[in-house]
């Protein structure tokens, strides 16, 4: 008997191919979108990732209470040996010191005397060492409008906007003026190198980078820095893995010894960014929800038409002396294969096509021109856990429960009709 | 030996707020090896009568016995039980299982009945041989002619020896030349086997091969006629 509905549901293809097919389909469209959606909310976390939370900072307890304000009096103090420590305890997470500090550009005329002024964002961050891996991070080169890189000490990048406002071109000398760590007037010129463009607006409005040693020169920062910046080495920010690197490096660095102690922040313990990964979470959810209901009800659907269209085969069954129960649950195991292999063909379809996507992205920044908000030029998924599950919910609970449902038409029935049904 | 006894049957059917009447105080009786056919113009109550001996619908008064069970008391897995073991129906359109060659379709009712590989096969041959399909039995049904599928679907009525075969206008689909053809058929397996066959038709080819005739008209039993083929039911 199974061997008969086994052969049943392989020859017609109605009943097994065309399902699956159906099946895989939604679900692969399922499992991809949902890919989707986590690369795309995850590229605005990893944007302010990269430009400033990292996936997790380090700062002195002190520093961190008012971090939006860079107090840099504030800076961790023996850099070297703290990012030694880091590698060692971490060895798969990449560390970047940094100082960001605020003041102001000067721009001198041939005399010497002020010609422009306006108030900046310092970006202090490796640009010169040969491995340093924050020009990629930035996308620096990427950005670059006019001029170069810089490839010597003394050499700043400007945003494009800003040095257009104060008439600077590449090759113009400026004059920081900001405060040292000890809160004396810091004087320091820099050539301009290159000017950048990020299609960021905050970065755009008034930002300076330049190499982090000479801001240590300028703001007599000998081997401090206002922060040190870890990422995860496949590039995603991981709330839980964050907050666990997090807790093993605070419990170390015990919270009694000090304001001047390093503490570890995860990227969602920083500011907004918490609300803003949590807002991520729910946004992905639910448009991945609202995507997984409206393919459960095609698929429902599809699963309920294949038990309408074999009402004849069912009819016969039962006039042969088959007892309905029995008819019931050889329909409903049959779409729990169909629905079974139809899930698994289209997750693994669908993390194909995602896992391409994550690792080549695709180049959109054609379409991007112009645009001026801060969107990825590049769409890429992200898969995650989530992804090997997902599709069965559509897949094989919809299909099923569709036949389900078709399935108490049988009960329903009188048998009485069979033989007018049988007629057509 | 009777088979079929029915006794003050009536069949009402729902309509709107009040009732129908599809059959009124039918009283009949068919013995074993009968060949028998109920006749009337459509709306009758052919389909009716044909449904409740066959234990797909239930009397509303009235009793019917079918090989001593009474049809208005069965539950639905033992009505499903009395068709698998003692009954075997005809529909006008074959209803064949289209993805299954002839051999599994005519397979299906042994299957039920858990009869082993061996004696399935053997009981699907011999089953095939009476209808003169033995040489198809690898062909699938929308390979063969409307003949040959009615045919099948004898065969797999057949095929488990059941007492009683229903056969509602087994030849509405079929040409004159078949339709003669499967008569023959079934009216030599009548005789051989001791087959009852009850058939609901209004085919006059159908009506001239028939033993007994009964004419329905509006749900009741107009008239009965039986032919004189004693000699042939009595051999
Ligand atoms: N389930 C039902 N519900 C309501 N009315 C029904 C039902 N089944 C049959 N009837 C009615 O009962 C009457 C007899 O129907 P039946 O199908 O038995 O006729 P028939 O003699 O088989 O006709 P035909 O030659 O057209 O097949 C018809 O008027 C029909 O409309
Ligand atoms: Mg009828």
């Amino acid at each position: 008997m199974i061997r008969f509905l086994i052969k049943g549901l392989f020859r017609d293809k109605s009943r097994s191919r065309l399902p699956i097919i159906v099946v895989a389909i939604g679900v692969m469209l399922t499992v991809f979108l949902h890919a989707y959606i986590t690369g795309f909310m995850g590229d605005t976390i990893e944007m302010n990732a990269r430009f400033s939370n990292g996936h997790v900072k380090v700062m002195t307890r002190a520093y961190a209470e008012n971090m939006d304000q860079n107090p840099n009096d504030l800076a961790l103090l023996d850099v070297q040996n703290l990012k030694i420590e880091l590698q060692q305890l971490f060895p798969d997470m990449r560390w970047a010191e940094r100082i960001q500090f605020g003041g102001l550009v000067d721009v001198p005329d041939e005399e010497g005397n002020t010609r422009a002024q306006g108030p900046a964002i310092g970006l202090g961050l490796d640009l010169l060492s040969p491995d340093t891996k924050e020009i990629q991070r930035l996308n620096l080169e990427g950005s670059l409008v006019r001029g170069n890189l810089p490839a010597r000490p003394g050499e700043v990048l400007a945003s494009d906007i800003f040095s257009q406002r104060l008439g600077i071109k590449p090759g113009d000398p400026i004059t920081l003026i900001g405060s040292t760590m000890e809160g004396g007037l810091s004087i320091h010129n820099f050539i301009v190198a290159g000017t950048l463009s990020f299609g960021v607006e905050v970065m755009d409005r008034g930002t300076v980078i330049a190499d982090i040693e000479d801001v240590r020169l300028a703001l007599d920062m000998y081997d401090a820095a206002g922060e040190v910046i870890g990422f995860f080495p496949d590039g995603f920010y991981d709330d839980h893995l964050a907050k666990k690197v997090s807790g093993v490096f605070n419990s170390i660095y015990d919270a009694e010894a000090g304001e001047f102690m390093p503490v570890m922040k995860s990227l969602s313990e920083q500011g907004t960014m918490g609300t803003y990964v949590q807002l991520a979470k729910v946004w992905s959810w639910y448009i991945t929800l609202v995507f997984v209901i409206a393919m459960s009800l095609v698929l429902w659907n599809a699963g309920l038409l294949g038990g309408l269209r074999r009402y004849g085969e069912i009819g016969v069954r039962l006039a042969m002396g088959e007892e309905k129960g029995h008819v019931y649950r050889s329909m409903i195991w049959e779409s729990v294969f169909v629905g079974l292999v139809g899930s698994l063909l289209g997750t693994t379809l669908g993390l194909t096509i995602a896992a391409y996507i994550q690792v080549h992205g695709i180049d959109i920044s054609g379409m991007m021109e112009g645009a001026s908000l801060m969107m990825p030029s590049e769409i890429r998924t992200r898969i995650t856990p989530m992804d090997y599950y997902i599709g069965f919910f559509p897949g094989l609970l919809s299909t099923v429960t569709g036949t389900m449902l078709a399935g108490i038409g049988i009960y329903k029935r009188q048998t009485a009709r069979l033989f007018k049904e049988l007629e057509a | 030996m009777e088979i079929i006894r029915i006794k003050n049957l009536t069949k009402r059917f729902p309509m709107g707020k009040g009732e129908f009447t599809a059959l009124r105080d039918i009283n009949l009786e068919f013995g074993t090896g009968e060949f028998a056919g109920l006749i009337g113009p459509s709306g009758s109550g052919k389909t009716t009568l044909l449904n409740i001996v066959g234990s797909l619908d239930v009397p509303s008064e009235g009793e019917v016995f079918v090989l001593g069970k009474s049809i208005g008391n069965l539950s639905s897995r033992e009505a499903a039980q009395l068709r698998k073991k003692n009954m075997g129906f005809i529909f006008q359109s074959y209803n064949l299982l289209q993805v299954h060659t002839v051999f599994e379709n005519v397979e299906f009712p042994l299957l039920l009945l858990k009869y082993n590989a061996t004696e399935r096969k053997k009981m699907v041959m011999d089953a095939l041989e009476w209808v003169g399909l033995t040489d198809k039995e690898k062909s699938k049904p929308p390979q063969l002619s409307g003949g040959e599928c009615q045919r099948v679907a004898i065969a797999r009525a057949m095929v488990k020896r059941p007492s009683l075969v229903l056969a509602d206008e087994p030849t509405a689909n079929l040409d004159a030349k078949n339709s003669h053809h499967i008569l023959q058929t079934m009216e030599k397996l009548n005789r051989e086997l001791k087959t009852t066959f009850l058939f609901a038709t209004h085919d006059d080819k159908v009506i001239n091969y028939l033993h007994r005739k009964i004419y329905l008209l509006d749900g009741r039993v107009d008239n009965e006629e039986i032919v004189e083929h004693s000699q042939i039911i009595q051999s």
